[in-house]
């Protein structure tokens, strides 16, 4: 049991270190974005690497919308459709100079989370080499959860 | 993010005592609603009986508001309407006003229409029309979907049509997002009428039905004044008259359109005076000619020579009919 990470939560993105989002929380966060002009999507994955920035789009792209209740809907239509991968909320800045994520937070765990296994590799000269692996990803792609 | 404003939620009322007293008329102030009603009473010429129905829901509204602070009600009062009636007799625009008093009672956090027609809701093949009148819905989320001649989305004579699929989708956020979005239909009446004889379930999620009248001679003359001081033009004394004579005459004829039609007619008269203008632009112009519109820029139009629509007979009333209709 780590001592860092009591849960073995994944910690990636805004406020992973704090309790689940409620929806309520979630609403304002997204409304936060939405003022600023960011374009909010929903993204999903079964591999929380910490590498593995490409995770699936839920959905399309939600562009000019004025109020969080449309996305809010999404997220729980998402959540209704894989209750056990992880769904990020993304909020897109596209002004010259940004034209990058400004806000990402994730809205969905699976109930449990296996976490990493750290794998050691032996190289030349006694050195060793330090991976780690998300014990999700060690199934084929179509029999994970 | 710390910048993260906390806004406070104008729903979130503190409870009130039973025992409380509320001021109804300082609530009325306070929500600004009297603000939108006269500026429907200034913009609108007529249609009384759509204004009043405006404010009796504004007063059901703001009285809806006071119970709930007693604890009387908690649900959101259904709010979807429909508006019926012949074109250019100011759907639109009421329907616009309507977002705004919603607004301003709280009953929507945006206050934004979003305007739509069939074709921005059903799509093209199996499978894209439940994305595309989602991501309509979405936009449309805290304000209010004005869906224009709505009659089209049922096409009973096509049972692979999409349209079905669209309503259906309509129909459960018309139910389970009663806060977050109003919808309002709008058609003609008896089109409006065999479109939720077909739908019994959009009917009964319908709350309020709008009837608006067609305009009479006289209040379409009055529209003509505002739309001409609008774009700050005056009309001279035979121009008036010849208005005033044209304007029955056109509503005798095909196609007639409210005030979209007299919206048209004027933009017609305007192109002739700027003909006329340009025809004698070897003389001096001063700024009252620039302003005014003369009897000759109305009687020359086709409905006084010879009972026609205006413009060639052969891409004329193809014209004519594409201005009214859209």
């Amino acid at each position: 049991m780590p001592m860092s990470n009591p849960g073995n939560r994944v910690t990636q993105g805004q406020f992973s270190f704090l309790p689940d989002l409620t929806d309520e929380q979630i609403t304002a966060q997204i409304k936060y974005a939405l003022k600023n002009d960011w374009a909010v999507n929903i993204e999903y994955t079964d591999d929380p690497h910490p590498r593995n920035t490409y995770w699936e789009m839920y959905g399309m792209p939600m562009f000019d919308l004025k109020d969080p209740a449309g996305i809010l809907m999404e997220i729980n239509e998402c959540r209704k459709t894989f209750p056990d991968m992880y769904i990020r909320v993304t909020a897109f800045d596209n002004t010259h100079g940004w034209e990058a994520p400004r806000m990402s937070y994730i809205v969905n765990r699976p109930s449990t989370e296996p976490g990493f296994n750290l794998v050691r590799t032996d190289r030349v000269g006694r050195n060793q080499g330090y991976s780690i692996v998300s014990y999700a990803s060690n199934k084929p792609e179509g029999e994970r959860p | 993010m710390s910048d993260t404003e906390t806004t406070e939620d104008e729903q979130e009322f503190e409870k009130l005592p039973d025992d409380a007293a509320v001021d109804l008329q300082a609530e009325f102030e306070k929500s600004q609603v009297q603000e939108v009603l006269d500026k429907l009473d200034k913009e609108l010429v007529g249609l009384v009986p759509v204004k009043t129905r405006i404010k009796e829901i504004a007063a059901l509204l703001l009285v809806d508001r006071l119970r709930r602070r007693f604890s009387l009600t908690s649900e959101t009062p259904t709010l979807h309407m429909n508006f019926t009636g012949n074109p250019g007799t100011g759907k639109t625009t009421v329907a616009l006003r309507m977002a705004e008093i919603l607004h301003r009672l709280g009953y929507v956090r945006e206050g934004h229409l979003v305007s739509v027609t069939r074709d921005d809701l059903v799509g093209q093949y199996i499978g894209h029309t439940a994305p595309k009148t989602k991501a309509v819905i979405k936009k449309a989320m805290g304000g209010v979907l004005f869906i224009d001649e709505a009659y089209y989305l049922y096409k009973p004579e096509n049972e692979r049509d999409y349209g079905g699929e669209s309503i259906e989708i309509l129909l459960q956020v018309m139910e389970n997002h009663r806060d977050d979005l109003v919808v309002i239909l709008a058609g003609y009446k008896d089109k409006m009428d065999r479109f939720f004889e077909s739908n019994p379930g959009m009917r009964s999620r319908i709350a309020h039905h709008l009837d608006f009248p067609d305009y009479s001679a006289d209040e379409l003359e009055q529209i003509a004044d505002l739309m001409l001081k609008e774009q700050s033009y005056q009309l001279s004394d035979c121009a008036r008259q010849a208005l005033s004579e044209y304007i029955p005459i056109r509503m005798e004829l095909s196609h007639f359109a409210n005030a979209r039609s007299i919206r048209n007619a004027l933009d017609r008269a305007r192109l002739r005076q700027a003909n006329r203008l340009f025809a004698s632009r070897d003389k001096a112009l001063k700024k009252e000619d620039l302003i005014t519109l003369r009897e000759e820029d109305f009687r020359a139009s086709r409905v006084f020579l010879d009972g026609k629509l205006d413009g060639d007979p052969a891409d004329g009333i193809m014209n004519e009919m594409s201005f009214e209709e859209k």
